[in-house]
């Protein structure tokens, strides 16, 4: 039994390690792109910063929801793992 | 796995006491300083604030709405100040955890069930603005908006964003609270300082997302109506009534 427990946990510490980097390299890569073509933006039309700069922080927020998710799931998989409690109160 | 320093949710009444705690700082501040409102100078120096937040937030919806900034601005408002308050009074020692095991003060937004409850509000706020301000015709047409088969997708995205605006709030403050648990045990006194900082920044621009999302949402809602209903018709009707 405590080798499943092993298993459980060293597969969830993986997963999670894998879920934060993998999760957090898109959304990153997008933010770069929206930040440079903002900037861009900005430099050409000076006059507009005002809109430019609202949109660009909400399409942010939009972007990174995908990067929070993963962080959510990462965070469930070392704090609140469902399959660890599950398997501690069938070994008690 | 043990999650003793690190707790990923509070008890019910560590909630509420946290919750009425951001509250009655609220309350009572907008009592002191509506306490001594005047129309005319001198004015306090309380009313100068406050008067710059409204207006800032007044402006803020106006130009998302494109006009009409009244109806919106109680609610958003609202939501804005909440969050703002809760996220920025993190600066406080966290002195009822480490005394009596008692989490206080930790921010109400750093829990889903908050968040969960403000994007709610959001969702059932989209659909009363609609009806409100342009009728149940105009609403219910809204979700059979480019055609008809698209109806289960206009069903599905008003959850999927009410879903992504509470977890979007939720992520960013627990991430912020738990980053500055973790780095307490690994190098105390000066990086947690400096994560605490930033968290107040990422707080800030969270409760500003967090209420330019939900306008967007309602004014997106209320505008798609618009333009359907032959936007150059109803808008030189318009300018005809407020012609005097």
């Amino acid at each position: 039994m405590t080798d499943t427990l092993s298993i459980i946990a060293t597969v969830s510490i993986i997963a999670a390690a894998g879920v934060i980097a993998i999760g957090g390299l898109g959304p990153s890569f997008g933010q770069a792109r929206a930040i440079s073509q903002a900037l861009q933006s900005i430099a050409e039309q000076p006059d507009m910063s005002n809109v430019i700069t609202r949109t660009l922080f909400v399409g942010l927020a939009m972007l990174e929801t995908a990067s929070i998710y993963a962080f959510v799931i990462a965070m469930i998989l070392i704090f609140a793992n469902p399959f660890w409690n599950t398997m501690l109160r069938l070994t008690q | 796995m043990g999650g003793e320093e690190i707790r990923l949710q509070l008890t019910f009444w560590e909630l509420m006491v946290n919750t009425w705690f951001v509250m009655a700082v609220l309350v009572v501040g907008a009592w002191l300083i509506g306490r001594r409102l005047r129309v005319d100078p001198p004015y306090t120096k309380g009313q100068h604030i406050a008067e710059v937040i409204v207006v800032a937030i007044t402006d803020q919806i106006s130009e998302i709405s494109g006009g009409e900034a009244k109806p919106f601005v109680p609610f958003v408002g609202t939501l804005f100040l909440f969050i703002l308050a809760a996220n920025v009074l993190t600066i406080l020692p966290d002195l009822g955890g480490s005394l009596f095991g008692f989490a206080l003060y930790y921010a109400p937004t750093a829990v889903l069930e908050t968040t969960a409850a403000l994007a709610i509000c959001v969702f059932f706020a989209v659909p009363i603005y609609t009806v409100a301000l342009r009728g149940v015709r105009h609403w219910l047409k809204g979700y059979v908006q480019p055609a008809v088969w698209m109806l289960p997708f206009n069903l599905l995205g008003d959850v999927s964003r009410a879903l992504a605006l509470a977890v979007r709030l939720f992520g960013n403050m627990m991430s912020g609270a738990i980053i500055v648990a973790i780095l307490l045990s690994l190098a105390p006194f000066f990086l947690p300082t400096v994560m605490q900082a930033f968290g107040l920044f990422t707080g800030s621009i969270q409760a500003y997302i967090f209420a330019v999302l939900a306008m967007v949402y309602i004014a997106s809602s209320t505008q798609v109506v618009d333009q359907r209903t032959s936007p150059s018709k109803t808008r030189s009707i318009e300018k005809e009534l407020q012609r005097p």
